[in-house]
């Protein structure tokens, strides 16, 4: 029997990598709906007005999800977390505070306003509309973001034994954590990505049944070269998050990379894949490139890096010394995280994402001509790279999440300690039940409602579209 | 006024922005049955509350973040306690929110009819449940202190199904719901806004009645209160504007009407905050176990931060979302419904 513990830690994983399904979308697509809506704006030419309807029709569907899962992720801190919730809410608090004031208020008002606004605002202040929906989602991440990184990498507070709670010292510092000034833009840079793909696969499908070739060629390098760009950002953001990590959290370094014992240079090998038992004490083949984790450890060719042995020593005499170490020691005396999702969450975070950049470089080369005849197997794999970029934002979220075990804030309180007290197992077990069917269906219903309004195509626009029709006809959108 | 207390009565702030604008709208899911004769009717009523209801249901995001950021140990004991309460509310309004953005999305009778379902229920279980746990908390519960600090929550689900709790649910959803018909009525023409009117003439008559019992059994609880001057006074305004309200409606002044509930939910809130003054969760078992406002508290630090993040903030909220409120500001007749040829 799984206690509150366990159910709790799977209610918090399963809720949020679904929200993280919408997330990624919302961001990246209310960015590409703003610069088709804007280019329409411009050159007057129906052949944006009509994309631009089609992926603000996809990207609505998607925002839904999006909106409704966020609560569960604001109250279950609450529900299922409390003693966390009341060790850091102080600090953990704030941001989250004013990603409400600041981003969700302001993100709410105007995709209204976007959605319902088309004949009741003059042109360009519609346009503007949806660029305050990104503005908005780009500005909720970065609070989030910023919260999540107190977690991965607690500065600007102060312990305070009385209350016994960390208290907040320095809002700058939590804002400007270097966990969130980086894993800001990788977060951002891969939904960009995700929008990318999207539009190849859209573009993909109808292509290979030769309809609405003109807009589908524009969609199909439109979101080519976003999925290029995006990538180029996510590696670079990357790169520096790579480092950031290694200093804070070295740990979830030599997790990442299942590296037993500290090495350097030459020695600290990248592995692409290895095969071996759990502990890590044989290893029976991989394959590997040398200096390279050095590299993306320290960003230098002769760095080294510490191993999981070294540091589990290190923390142990650390966290677990005498006095009162009833926060800071796991109840096991293990801080290592679990190895081989680390390490394979941490590749396939990698590998999907550049498989997903690569179709899009080639798809961007084969269609560099006007002519799109292509065979059709081309075009399927075009479709089947949409969920690349999700899916790697997703193991990429199991890593850093998984990888921060077993602290829930690192170095002071362990995720044991964090559970609420008085929640009942059987509690846990009905709402992680309830959110499993909730979701699982809607998942089922939301992807089917995508795929329709993609399967549709690009609307018709009328004659009158743009400034003669009734506006009493089109003040509601429901 | 010490930071601590601004900042209990900010969060009841929130929460009377929340349960004002989101009431109306989960008043207007609940009348779809009553009103909504056929598809068209029921598109018109969805429709009234189209461009606002996801703005409304933010407030509720906001004073959430609100309480876990000035005061972490009411978050935590509320949330961790009300556990099944929050989850059926939390379900509800997920179902909800889905359903205005799906019902229109798909084809067939029973698509819609799913979706219709879902908003109903959806509007029906927040304000209720609401009521329960606000009328709950005014009342005071089995909670107590913590051996190494915090508060801890001995009842369950059936605790907070108490009279008094569920007059309070009660009075919510009835007030929600009129505060919703008087809506419709405020958004529409012809014969959708005749009955709302006339729906609402009823409902208000209930809810009168109902909430002045809440009312008075509330100002019976907190007799020896210090503060039950204040708390008569509110639910003296609260009753007021009630009356004025049902009154106004009576005589087709809508939108008096929907100010006069706006103002009831006001200040029965109020009542409600200034009966848990001072504390934000007074324990039943011990007044001494009792959760004060002080105790609940972020560090100054934090309280002092998050005022001037809502001073330079909440301005330019409150205008772009009455601008919002400005620019759909006409009434929805059925004629404004496309035909039923696509799913648009």
């Amino acid at each position: 029997m799984l206690d509150a513990l366990d159910l709790a830690r799977w209610q918090f994983g399963l809720t949020t990598l679904y929200h993280f399904i919408f997330v990624p979308l919302t961001v990246g697509m209310a960015l590409i709906v703003a610069i088709l809506q804007t280019v329409w704006v411009k050159t007057d030419n129906p052949k944006y007005l009509r994309l631009t309807k089609l992926f603000g029709k996809i990207f609505l569907i998607n925002f839904a999800m999006g909106v409704v899962t966020g609560i569960v992720q604001e109250f279950q801190f609450g529900m299922n977390w409390s003693n966390y919730s009341r060790f850091v809410g102080d600090i953990f608090g704030a941001p989250l505070a004013m990603e409400g004031l600041i981003a969700f208020f302001f993100e709410a008002t105007f995709i209204g306003l976007w959605i319902f606004g088309w004949d009741k605002l003059p042109k360009k202040i519609h346009a503007a509309t949806i660029w305050c929906v990104w503005v908005g989602s780009v500005l909720s991440a970065y609070f989030i973001l910023a919260a999540n990184a107190f977690m991965q990498n607690p500065v600007g507070y102060e312990l305070n034994d009385e209350k016994g709670r960390a208290e907040l010292t320095d809002i700058v510092a939590v804002l400007t954590n270097p966990v969130a000034l980086t894993q800001f833009p990788h977060t951002i840079f891969a939904a960009v990505m995700f929008a990318g793909t999207v539009m190849v696969a859209v573009a993909a499908w109808h292509l290979k049944r030769n309809q609405f070739v003109d807009d589908m060629r524009t969609t199909l390098r439109f979101g080519a070269v976003t999925n290029i760009l995006g990538f180029l950002g996510v590696g670079l953001s990357g790169h520096s998050l790579g480092l950031v990590m290694t200093e804070t959290q070295p740990m979830k370094m030599a997790a990442a990379e299942a590296l037993y014992d500290s090495a350097s240079g030459a020695d600290a090998s990248f592995s692409l894949f290895s095969l071996g038992t759990p502990d890590g004490a044989h290893e029976i083949f991989s394959v590997r490139i040398p200096y390279l984790l050095s590299f993306l450890s320290t960003g230098s060719f002769d760095g080294s890096v510490e191993g999981i042995r070294d540091l589990q020593s290190t923390y142990t005499e650390m966290y677990c010394g005498a006095g009162d170490t009833l926060l800071t020691c796991p109840t096991d005396g293990q801080f290592a995280p679990i190895i081989w999702i680390t390490y394979w969450a941490f590749r396939w975070m990698i590998g999907l994402g550049a498989l997903a950049a690569l179709v899009s470089l080639v798809g961007l080369w084969i269609t560099r001509k006007k002519q799109v005849q292509l065979p059709k197997w081309v075009w399927n794999v075009a479709i089947w790279t949409a969920p690349l970029p999700m899916l790697a934002s997703l193991v990429g979220w199991v890593f850093t999440e998984m990888g921060r075990q077993p602290w829930i804030v690192f170095g002071v309180m362990t995720t044991e300690q964090a559970v609420s007290p008085g929640v009942p197992a059987w509690a846990v077990m009905v709402s992680l039940a309830v959110f499993t069917i909730v979701y699982g269906g809607l998942a089922v219903l939301e992807f089917k409602l995508i795929t329709k309004a993609a399967k549709a195509g690009p609307p018709e626009i009328g004659e009158t579209a743009d400034g003669d029709t009734d506006h009493q006809s089109l003040a509601t959108v429901y | 006024m010490e930071l601590t207390t601004l900042w209990f009565f900010i969060v009841g702030a929130f929460l009377i922005g929340y349960f004002v604008l989101d009431g109306f709208d989960f008043g207007v899911g609940m009348s779809l049955p009553f009103l909504g004769k056929d598809n068209t009717d029921r598109r018109v009523i969805i429709n009234t509350i189209g461009p606002v209801w996801d703005l409304n249901e933010t407030w509720l995001i906001v004073a959430g973040a609100a309480i876990f950021a000035a005061f972490p140990e009411w978050y935590a004991t509320m949330f961790s306690g009300f556990y099944l309460a929050l989850l059926l509310i939390l379900v509800a309004l997920i179902l909800r929110g889905v359903s205005f953005e799906y019902r229109h999305q798909g084809k067939g009778k029973n698509w819609t009819k799913w979706f219709d379902q879902f908003i109903f229920w959806g509007s029906v279980l927040p304000p209720l449940l609401w009521g329960v746990a606000f009328a709950n908390l005014a009342q005071g519960m089995p909670i107590v202190p913590m051996e190494r600090g915090g508060w801890l929550f001995e009842g369950t689900l059936l605790t907070l199904l108490n009279p008094y709790g569920l007059l309070g649910g009660l009075a919510m959803l009835l007030i929600t719901f009129t505060h919703g018909l008087v809506f419709v009525a405020l958004k529409t023409t012809g014969e959708m806004r005749d009955n709302a009117r006339a729906l609402a003439t009823k409902a208000g008559i209930v809810t009168i009645v109902v909430g002045a019992a809440f009312l008075i059994w509330t100002i019976m609880q907190h007799l020896d209160s210090d503060m039950i001057w204040l708390i008569v006074t509110a639910s003296a305004v609260a009753a007021v504007a009630l009356i004025t309200a049902w009154v106004a409606n009576l005589r087709g002044r809508e939108g008096w009407a929907f100010t006069g509930n706006a103002i009831a939910i006001a200040f029965v809130l109020l009542a409600i905050f200034l009966a848990l003054f001072p504390n934000v969760m007074p324990s039943n078992i011990d007044p001494a176990f009792s959760m004060s406002i002080e105790g609940a508290a972020s560090s100054p630090k934090t309280l002092e931060l998050m005022t001037w993040v809502a001073v330079f903030t909440m301005p330019l909220v409150i205008a772009y979302q009455a601008w919002t409120y400005w620019v759909f500001r006409r009434r929805i007749s059925r004629d404004a419904i496309p035909a039923e040829t696509a799913a648009h």
